[in-house]
C-alpha cells in the first residue's frame, strides 16, 4: 500500500512537471491573413523605457495605431543596463516558449544567439513582399543577412564614435572647438591642456561605457581593417600594435573622472560634459537626443566630432525588431514590422530618438543639424560593426571582454588585458 | 491493513501538497540545473551534451572565478566580524539596565526593516569614489565629502572602486543593516542567563572581566553560533545589494560568484551560470548543514 501511495505521488509530480514543460505552444507564424486584417494585441518587448527612447517608442507607436486601428499595441518595455535587464527578462521568456509578440535586438552578431537558438522567423518573404530590400542600405541588408535569410527589421541606426565636447571649457583651455585633433597623440595633447585648467578632460561611466571607449581607441589605434581583424581573426591580439592601442587606452583612461564606476549609466557622463565639469565624452549619438532635450545648442553649448583617427569611418549599431517563433499573433506582429520598416514611422522614430532613419526613402528634412550629417556621413564613410553594442561580437564573447576590460579599470595591467582578450579571442573563434 | 492507512493516511494527504510543491519547485529544478551544468549549453543555441564535470574545472582554474571566490572570502570574514563585533557591544550596552532602552533597541533594529535594494540605492551615492582633492574634486559627494568637512579629508578613499579591497566597503551596508538583528540575538542570550548565575559568581569573589570569560561567554557560545551561520550564508548569497550599489553588473573590482552568475546568465551562457549556481549551493551547504544536524542534534536531547 505505502509502495503504491508512493507510485501515485510521483506520478503527481510528474504531472505537474509536464504540465510546466508543454506551455511551448508550436503557433504556425505563416498565415493567410494578411496584416492589415489582423485584430487583437500585439505585444512588443524593448527596453526603450525612459529618455528619448522612449519618446522615440511613442511616435512610433502613435503611427502604428493609426495604421492599424483594429491592433491594440502592448508595450513590454523593460528598463535598466543598456538592456541587460531586458535581455535576462526576454532570455527566460524564450526559453520558456512564451515569446513577445515581436522584440528588439541589436543587428548583427547579437542576433546570431537567437538565430542558433531558432528563435527567429525567416524574413526574407516579408522583405520581398514589402520591397524593403530597395528601401534599406546594401551595406546593411548585408549585415543583416544570415545564410541567405534575414530575421528582423531595423528601425534606427547610430553611430558609436562621436565624442560629444563643451565648447566653453575647450575655449577655456585655449583650444578651437572647430579644429578638433586629427589623432590620438594631438586629442591626449589637447585633453592635457584641459587637465592644467582643472577640469576633467574626458568622462566616463560603468562597464559599459568603458567598452564602448575601448572600442573606439582600438579603431583609432588600429584603422578599419585592424579593428575588424581582431573580431575575425585576421589580426593578431597579441600583436605590437595591439599592445600600443591598449597602451593609448590606458593613457585615454588615465585622463577620466576617477568615479567612473559609480556612475550608473551613460546619461551622468554626458551630464558632465553639459555641466561644464568635463571637456569630452564618447558616446553614442543617442546622446545628440539628450542634448537637444536639454535645450542645449550644438556649435554654442556643446560640437561633436568623430573620435579623433577615425574620421570616414561610421562605427555602427542598429535597432531592430524580429518575429519571434510562436508569436501569439504573428499577423499582427508583421503589421507592427511592416509599421517600422515603413518611411513614415522611421522618420517620426528616428527624429524623437536622434539617430538616423535605415529606410533611405524617410523624409529627413526637419531632421537636426547632427543627423542630417550623421546621415550623410552614413552614405559615404566604412562602415565598421561596434562591439560594446553587440554588432561586432556574440554576447558571450562581450560579456567575457567587458569584465576584462573592466578589470583593467583597477589594475591597469597592458599584458593581462591583452593575453585575457586574445584568450577569448581564441576560446570563440572556433 | 485499512487501520494502517487510516493511522498514517490523513497525515500524508494533509502533507502531500507541500512535499510535491518542495519536491518540484525546490528538488526537482535543483536537479534540473545541475543537469544543465553538466552540458555544454554556453550559447543561446540549444545544446544537450554532456560534458561531465569540465565546466567546473573550467571555472575554478578560471583566475576570474577564483577573484571572485576570493572577494566573496573577504567579503563574508568582514561581514561577520563586523555584525558581531557592533552586535555584541549594542547587546552589551543595551544588557546594562539604563533608560531608554526600548528606543535604542528600534533605533539599532530599524535598519533591517530596509530592503537592500532601498539601501544600496543611497549607499551608492553615500560610498561615491570620487575625492576632493582629485581633479572634479568638486563633486564629491556622500561619505568622502563628509569626512572632508569635518575635517577628516585624509581618511577618504575610493571605496568599492579599490580592486583590491573594494568588496570590504560592501561589506559597510551590510554591517549597518544587519549588526541589530545580531544585537537582539544576543540581548536574547543575554536575558536569557539568569541572575542567579552572575551573583553568584560575584559572590565567589570574581572579577567582572572573569565573571564574563568563565560564566556569560561560554552561555552565549549558541547565540554566537547562531549568528555565524546566518550572516554567514546571507553573506554567501549576497546579491541584491551588490547590485543596487554598483551600477553595472560586470564590473570586475567586486565580483563575487552570485554577480558572476547573473553576467553568465545574461550572456546566455547557460551552462557556466547553472555550476556557479551548484558551487554556490555547496558553500552554502557547508554551511548550514552543520548546524542543522547540530541543532537536531540538540533538540533530540
Amino acid at each position: 500500500m505505502r509502495r503504491r501511495l508512493t507510485l501515485i505521488a510521483a506520478a503527481a509530480t510528474l504531472g505537474l512537471t509536464l504540465a510546466g514543460c508543454g506551455g511551448a505552444a508550436d503557433k504556425p507564424a505563416e498565415s493567410a491573413a494578411p496584416p492589415a486584417e489582423a485584430t487583437g494585441k500585439v505585444g512588443v518587448f524593448t527596453w526603450w523605457a525612459d529618455g528619448s527612447e522612449k519618446v522615440g517608442l511613442d511616435a512610433l507607436t502613435a503611427v502604428f495605431t493609426k495604421d492599424y486601428p483594429k491592433l491594440t499595441f502592448d508595450n513590454l518595455a523593460v528598463a535598466g543596463g543598456a538592456g541587460s535587464q531586458a535581455k535576462s527578462v526576454l532570455a527566460a521568456q524564450l526559453k520558456a516558449g512564451n515569446p513577445p509578440d515581436s522584440f528588439q535586438a541589436h543587428a548583427g552578431a547579437e542576433l546570431q544567439d537567437y538565430i542558433d537558438a531558432e528563435q527567429l522567423e525567416d524574413l526574407s518573404s516579408f522583405y520581398t513582399d514589402n520591397k524593403l530590400t530597395e528601401q534599406f542600405p546594401k551595406d546593411l541588408v548585408d549585415r543583416l543577412t544570415v545564410g541567405g535569410k534575414i530575421y528582423s527589421v531595423p528601425s534606427n541606426i547610430h553611430r558609436a564614435n562621436v565624442v560629444w565636447a563643451n565648447v566653453e571649457v575647450l575655449k577655456k583651455a585655449g583650444l578651437d572647438p572647430t579644429k578638433p585633433a586629427e589623432n590620438l597623440e594631438g586629442w591626449f595633447a589637447d585633453m592635457d591642456k584641459i587637465k592644467a585648467t582643472g577640469k576633467t578632460p574626458l568622462s566616463v561611466a560603468g562597464s559599459w561605457t568603458q567598452v564602448q571607449l575601448f572600442e573606439n581607441i582600438l579603431l583609432s589605434s588600429l584603422g578599419v581593417d585592424g579593428y575588424n581583424g581582431l573580431w575575425d581573426g585576421k589580426t593578431d591580439w597579441k600583436g605590437a600594435d595591439v599592445t600600443k592601442a591598449i597602451d593609448a587606452y590606458k593613457k585615454a583612461l588615465s585622463y577620466t573622472n576617477t568615479d567612473r564606476d559609480s556612475l550608473s549609466d551613460w546619461a551622468p557622463a554626458t551630464q558632465l560634459v553639459q555641466d561644464g565639469a568635463a571637456a569630452y565624452n564618447v558616446m553614442g549619438d543617442w546622446a545628440e537626443a539628450k542634448f537637444a532635450q536639454d535645450g542645449d545648442k550644438a556649435g554654442v553649448d556643446y560640437t561633436y566630432f568623430p573620435t579623433p583617427g577615425t574620421a570616414g569611418v561610421f562605427d555602427f549599431l542598429a535597432d531592430s525588431f524580429t518575429l519571434p517563433v510562436g508569436a501569439p499573433n504573428p499577423d499582427g506582429a508583421k503589421a507592427w514590422l511592416t509599421t517600422v520598416g515603413s518611411a513614415e514611422g522611421q522618420s517620426a522614430f528616428n527624429k524623437a530618438k536622434g539617430s538616423i532613419p535605415a529606410n533611405i526613402t524617410a523624409k529627413t528634412d526637419d531632421f537636426s543639424e547632427y543627423q542630417k550629417s550623421a546621415i550623410k556621413d552614413f552614405s559615404q564613410d566604412k562602415i565598421v560593426s561596434s562591439l560594446a553594442h553587440g554588432a561586432a561580437v556574440p554576447v558571450a564573447w562581450l560579456n567575457d571582454l567587458s569584465t576584462a576590460v573592466s578589470k583593467f579599470g583597477g589594475d591597469g595591467n597592458v599584458a593581462g588585458l591583452q593575453d585575457s582578450a586574445a584568450a577569448i579571442a581564441a576560446k570563440f573563434a572556433q | 491493513m485499512f487501520r494502517r492507512v487510516k493511522h498514517w493516511g490523513p497525515g500524508l494527504l494533509l502533507l502531500a501538497p507541500t512535499i510535491i510543491l518542495v519536491g518540484v519547485f525546490v528538488y526537482w529544478l535543483i536537479f534540473e540545473n545541475f543537469r544543465v551544468s553538466l552540458t555544454n549549453q554556453h550559447t543561446a543555441k540549444p545544446s544537450n551534451k554532456y560534458v561531465g564535470f569540465e565546466n567546473y574545472t573550467n571555472l575554478l582554474a578560471d583566475p576570474n572565478f577564483q577573484h571572485s571566490l576570493w572577494n566573496l572570502l573577504i567579503l563574508t570574514v568582514v561581514f561577520l566580524s563586523g555584525t558581531l563585533i557592533f552586535g555584541f557591544l549594542w547587546a552589551w550596552i543595551l544588557d546594562k539596565p539604563a533608560k531608554g532602552e526600548g528606543f535604542f533597541r528600534a533605533v539599532y533594529l530599524f535598519p533591517m526593516s530596509v530592503s537592500f535594494i532601498a539601501s544600496g540605492v543611497v549607499w551608492r551615492w553615500l560610498l561615491s569614489s570620487l575625492q576632493t582633492d582629485q581633479p572634479g574634486g568638486e563633486r564629491t559627494t556622500g561619505l568622502n565629502r563628509l569626512l572632508d568637512s569635518v575635517g577628516l579629508g585624509f581618511m577618504q578613499n575610493d571605496w568599492w572602486s579599490n580592486p583590491t579591497w573594494g568588496i570590504a566597503a560592501i561589506a559597510v551596508p551590510a554591517i549597518w543593516q544587519l549588526s541589530g538583528y545580531v544585537m537582539a540575538l544576543f540581548l536574547a542570550g543575554f536575558r536569557g542567563i539568569p541572575e542567579e548565575l552572575r551573583e553568584a559568581a560575584r559572590i565567589d569573589g570574581c572579577s567582572e572581566w572573569k565573571l564574563y570569560r568563565y560564566v556569560i561567554f561560554p552561555q552565549l557560545n549558541p547565540v554566537m553560533l547562531s549568528a555565524v551561520i546566518i550572516i554567514g550564508h546571507m553573506s554567501l548569497k549576497l546579491f541584491d545589494l551588490i547590485r543596487a550599489i554598483v551600477p553595472d553588473a560586470n564590473t570586475y573590482d567586486v565580483q563575487v560568484p552570485a554577480t558572476m552568475m547573473w553576467v553568465k546568465y545574461i550572456g546566455s551562457d547557460y551552462a557556466d551560470a547553472a555550476a556557479i549556481g551548484m558551487i554556490l549551493l555547496v558553500l552554502v551547504a557547508i554551511v548550514v548543514i552543520p548546524y542543522l544536524m547540530y541543532t537536531s542534534r540538540a533538540e533530540k536531547r
